[in-house]
């Protein structure tokens, strides 16, 4: 009978342990969603930093659906630029075609639906064939995949009549339509006049829902399946799980999920080109997920923020700005990964821990005695 | 009717005939040793049995069913699992979830209802942990439930992984080496380990070990390689005793 307590008691706190850690990321994203609104209801804000918030929240996504990948199902994508390009590119033209016959919001959700099922689609079609591998060959095709559609969507033309959706990828003559036709892909000057219906509010709500997405499924069975796969392919096979179906699944999630990013992203612009997701930005959400700690949404989080915002944040101290940017760098790598700073860290763990325990054992000895 | 039937199994490699016409019957609830010095070619054979390697010639029966050339999934869903030489546990997991990932293929719900927590995952995961705890406690593991695999002492590792593969519901258990890099007190403790294995879950046992103190304990039957040919084979005491035996493993 105590012997059952016990092991329920042991579940019990392992499951409080993951909930703390969940609701830890959903508070973080709260408590930062309403200091913003506060300032700007007091009006305490830059036009800059305001002008952040959006794109803070495409990062943090984008961020978010990386780690799915390189921490979780542990394979390297170089190429997460391309998914949210994808994801951009068609939500913006979905919402440029429908126009003015849909409501704003009903519109907005179906162009969010639509980025991340395209991008998907684009993840499962590039994880098919590469997953099956064993070795970083993903990181290698990812990234030819990035420039590859950059460049395809660089000389895609696109235009929408009364007959129907016409494409091109010489130029805008070779459309053919109709004098009531639209153009709405220009090639290299991409799309302009997407409805500007990202918000601040919306993207918060996006990376909530990533993180539900990305969190309930690292706590699942096929979550577990897919950490099983990252930590011993062989183990995994061994005990029955099928190793591709499983990386492909979090590969194909992580995808829609940066196509998600992408149509916030096309949704805040006027002028939407293929120049922003390039190889640097695919880089750029790594090196948030790498800073951030492999693995850690938490630090995913907080990553993509400070170093998305730092930038602009020190744009008064001109030409000194990057170097600060890259000391900044060299310091979060530091603290997160030499083994100074991890002892020190877990050293302070512990007095932490301890404390707060034997404070707990006094509570217990005095409710105890009384 | 004998669980495994292996008739004629060869495997080579380029020139070398790493496994050469290999037999084996295993009736149900037995405990077999496969021996051999270094090199004779015994992983080789769990390898063939699991489906890591593919045979160039021979059938693999497990219970009358022909598993020859199947993957190594398809055969963990048959009913072989295995442990392997050099541990391999998912290092990052807790202990409990090890061995909860090895109930995949038995207790299921899809990706949709992890995601958005429908009923079923609730109840699903409670079975779980609860038969999953059933588990650990035989190898006196729960206590460590919470703690990450890869922090385990070593004995106790080695004792998860046999936990895990328990819990895909083997008919065969495969254990490569299970006393490998154990002191004598934790190799005897093992060999009461295996043992009530072999009689709580009613298990079929199929075992590879240099340990000839654990194989001449708990070992019924035997089967000797040498350089890829069987140079035995037979309840153990015999076994043990044959000329040819002493002199593959203390030469002439």
């Amino acid at each position: 009978m105590g012997e059952k307590q016990n092991n329920i008691d042991i579940i019990k706190s392992m499951r409080r342990k993951t909930l703390r850690k969940s609701m830890l990321n959903y508070g973080i994203v709260i408590a930062a969603y309403a200091v913003m609104q506060i300032m700007i209801a007091t009006g305490n804000i830059s036009s800059l930093l305001k002008g952040l918030l959006v794109p803070l929240c495409v990062y943090v996504i984008a961020a978010l659906s990386l780690n799915l990948v390189v921490g979780i199902s542990g394979e390297l994508s170089l190429g997460h630029a391309g998914f949210m390009c994808i994801g951009a590119y068609t939500s913006a033209f979905f919402s440029n075609a429908v126009g003015n016959t849909l409501p704003d919001l009903p519109r907005f959700i179906l162009a969010i639906l639509i980025g991340a099922a395209f991008a998907g689609v684009f993840g499962i079609l590039i994880g098919i064939p590469v997953l099956r591998l064993k070795g970083d060959y993903l990181a290698i095709v990812t990234l030819a995949f990035g420039e590859i559609i950059k460049n395809l969507l660089n000389v895609l033309y696109a235009g929408i009549d009364s007959h129907g959706l016409h494409f091109s990828t010489t130029s805008a003559m070779d459309l053919h339509m109709e004098p009531d036709g639209r153009q709405i892909i220009k090639g290299a000057l991409g799309i302009s006049g997407t409805p500007k219906n990202s918000t601040f509010t919306i993207g918060v709500v996006l990376i909530i829902v990533t993180l539900i997405i990305v969190q309930n499924l690292i706590n699942s069975r096929n979550g577990r399946a897919i950490m099983a796969t990252r930590d011993n392919r062989i183990a995994a096979e061994s005990i029955g799980i099928p190793v591709t179906r499983f990386k492909l699944l979090a590969f194909a999630i992580s995808a829609s999920l940066a196509g998600v990013a992408g149509v916030l992203y096309a949704h805040n612009l006027a002028t939407l080109n293929t120049k922003k997701f390039d190889y640097n930005t695919s880089i750029l959400i790594l090196v948030f997920v790498v800073l951030g700690g492999i693995g850690n949404l938490t630090g995913s989080i907080i990553a993509a923020v400070v170093l998305t915002a730092l930038p602009e944040m020190l744009r008064f101290l001109n030409n000194y700005r990057m170097l600060i940017y890259a000391i900044v760098l060299i310091v979060i790598m530091l603290f997160n990964w030499a083994p100074a700073s991890l002892d020190l860290r877990s050293r302070l763990r512990e007095k932490l821990f301890s404390k707060h325990k034997s404070e707990k054992r006094e509570e217990g000895e005095q409710d105890g005695n009384s | 009717m004998a669980i495994l039937e292996v008739n004629r199994l060869s495997i080579s490699f380029g020139g070398l005939h790493a496994v050469d016409d290999f037999n084996l019957s295993i009736e149900k609830g037995e405990m077999y040793g496969l021996i051999g010095p270094n090199g004779a070619g015994k992983t080789t054979v769990f390898n063939l049995l699991t489906g890591v390697y593919k045979p160039t010639e021979g059938i693999i029966r497990l219970d009358g069913k022909d598993i020859t050339g199947k993957n190594t999934i398809e055969i963990n869903k048959t009913g072989i699992a295995r442990t392997f030489q050099n541990i391999r546990l998912f290092k990052d997991m807790p202990v409990l979830d090890n061995v909860k990932t090895g109930f995949h293929n038995h207790y299921s719900y899809s990706t949709l209802t992890g995601i958005l927590r429908l009923p079923k995952y609730r109840r699903v995961e409670n079975t779980l942990d609860e038969r999953s705890m059933e588990i650990l406690k035989v190898f006196d593991l729960d206590k460590e439930a919470a703690l990450l695999a890869g922090n385990l002492p070593y004995g106790k590792q080695r004792k998860l992984e046999i936990a895990r593969a328990l819990a895909t519901e083997p008919k065969l258990l495969l254990l490569d080496e299970p006393a490998a890099g154990m002191n004598p007190y934790e190799t005897s403790e093992l060999m009461e380990t295996i043992r009530f294995v072999r009689d709580h879950f009613d298990m079929t046992i199929l075992l590879i070990e240099h340990d000839m103190k654990l194989v001449s304990g708990i070992c019924e039957k035997l089967t000797v390689l040498n350089f890829g040919r069987t140079l035995a084979q037979g309840i153990t005491s015999e076994v043990l005793s044959d000329p040819a035996v002493i002199a593959a493993y203390l030469g002439e």
